[in-house]
């Protein structure tokens, strides 16, 4: 039953748009994710608000990821080792819902991708797999 | 002794929460979400559980990149909302049954089931939105809730196989209990949703309904389901619906279907709903 873990994680590249959250994701993204936990206090929140270039010099993350961070590009946060469940702490702190922060990584205005689930969400036919083209 | 008597799956949606704590359980977007639940409310108020085994995962709440358990049990008396980002929920802190989690954790590692023992703990929307979806707005909640909380986070999360037999495990520790209790086991999370990437706002209607049907038709088949097979067909998040194989697991093979409810979209997410009662 047992299966090799490069054979496991070989098959994640495949699926279209996704990033999948593995150990090397969350050892690239430390950093990233733990700056964004910290913005669960409102002590925090507020000291992020006042100045968050300032607040990011606290923590030990690349200038890439900061930058990606201030521009709130969500996919390049992703692309550097993020993850949605911490990143949410910063779109929350803007006061975004998960429906228009998520909207943001998909090119689809937020009014388009709110239809888009009204209308039943994405379907899975085309995305499953690059290789399979389904 | 204590005996489990029913499991319950539920997606725990913190739009859900939202809804129920903003008072729009009328607006047009949720009532159809929420009418789903009517019945299980009414039912559990007839059952009167003594305690929930609460299955859920924790969203970088109480565990971040420091301590990432695969399998944690919490065993405080009591736990507070957590603080997500917008302020805790207004709900009321969760009591534990303590001496009940304690014997859980010893029997489950006795079991081989090395399990993380976890205290101090804030308990976020994965936990809260199936007790409000399911119990309403009370001033206290009326059943004390034992958190069990799994990795569905970092790959890689827990097999479905390995949740399932974790559920008969914790079947075995429930039943050696002394204490006279009526115990349910509560699986949540999913079904198919992806919160990232081009990809996001996948849903899977068709799967996910094959998913709620074979819980009582053909269970083995779920518990050999590959992670690759969940992330291709329900989004990236929908991972999350290992954790009903532990309640599913709990329930052994005799059970029936009381109610279901499944509904598109709350957020970016498909909402399932089951009540399963153990016949014997
Ligand atoms: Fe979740």
């Amino acid at each position: 039953m047992h299966k090799s873990v490069h054979d496991y994680l070989a098959d994640f590249d495949d699926i279209p748009g996704t990033r999948v959250y593995t150990t090397k994701r969350a050892r690239q993204g430390y950093w990233l994710n733990q700056f964004a936990m910290s913005l669960m206090t409102e002590e925090n929140r507020q000291k992020w608000k006042a100045d968050e270039k300032a607040y990011l010099d606290g923590w030990k993350m690349t200038d890439e990821q900061k930058e990606a961070v201030l521009a709130r590009d969500y996919n390049r946060m992703l692309d550097l080792g993020g993850n949605i469940y911490y990143l949410a702490k910063i779109f929350s702190t803007d006061g975004l819902s998960f429906v228009q922060a998520v909207s943001t990584m998909t090119g689809m205005s937020v009014e388009d991708y709110k239809a888009m689930m009204d209308a039943g969400g994405r379907s899975p036919d085309g995305v499953r797999s690059i290789k399979g083209g389904n | 002794m204590a005996r489990i008597t029913a499991g319950v799956a539920t997606s725990h949606v913190p739009l859900l929460g939202v809804g129920i704590d903003q008072g729009k359980m009328e607006d047009p977007y949720f009532k159809p979400i929420y009418a789903g639940y009517e019945w299980s409310k009414k039912w559990i108020t007839d059952e009167k559980p003594d305690v929930i085994i609460l299955v859920y995962n924790d969203h970088a709440s109480a565990f971040d990149m420091n301590l990432i358990p695969t399998f944690a049990i919490g065993c405080a008396d009591e736990f507070a909302p957590a603080d997500e980002g917008w302020g805790p929920r207004p709900v009321p802190n969760v009591k534990n049954h303590a001496d009940m989690a304690w014997h859980i954790a010893q029997s489950l590692i006795l079991d081989e089931f090395d399990m993380t023992i976890i205290n101090k703990m804030d308990v976020d929307h994965g936990l809260t939105v199936p007790l409000s979806l399911m119990y309403g707005q009370p001033d206290e909640w009326p059943v004390k809730v034992i958190p069990l909380a799994v990795n569905v986070v970092t790959y890689p999360p827990p097999s479905g196989n390995r949740c399932w037999m974790l559920g008969e495990a914790i079947a075995r520790a429930v039943e050696s209990f002394e204490e006279d209790l009526n115990v349910q086991i509560w699986g949540t999370g999913g079904m198919s949703h992806q919160l990232q990437g081009p990809r996001a706002g996948l849903i899977n209607a068709e799967w996910d309904q094959k998913f709620l049907d074979d819980m009582t038709a053909d269970p083995e088949r779920l518990r050999h389901i590959p992670h690759i097979e969940y992330l291709r067909e329900t989004g990236s998040e929908g991972i999350e619906m290992v954790m009903w194989l532990i309640m599913r697991g709990a329930l052994g093979d005799n059970i029936k279907e009381l109610h279901r409810h499944f509904h598109v979209p709350a957020s970016n997410t498909a909402v399932g709903h089951l009540v399963l009662e153990k016949t014997s």
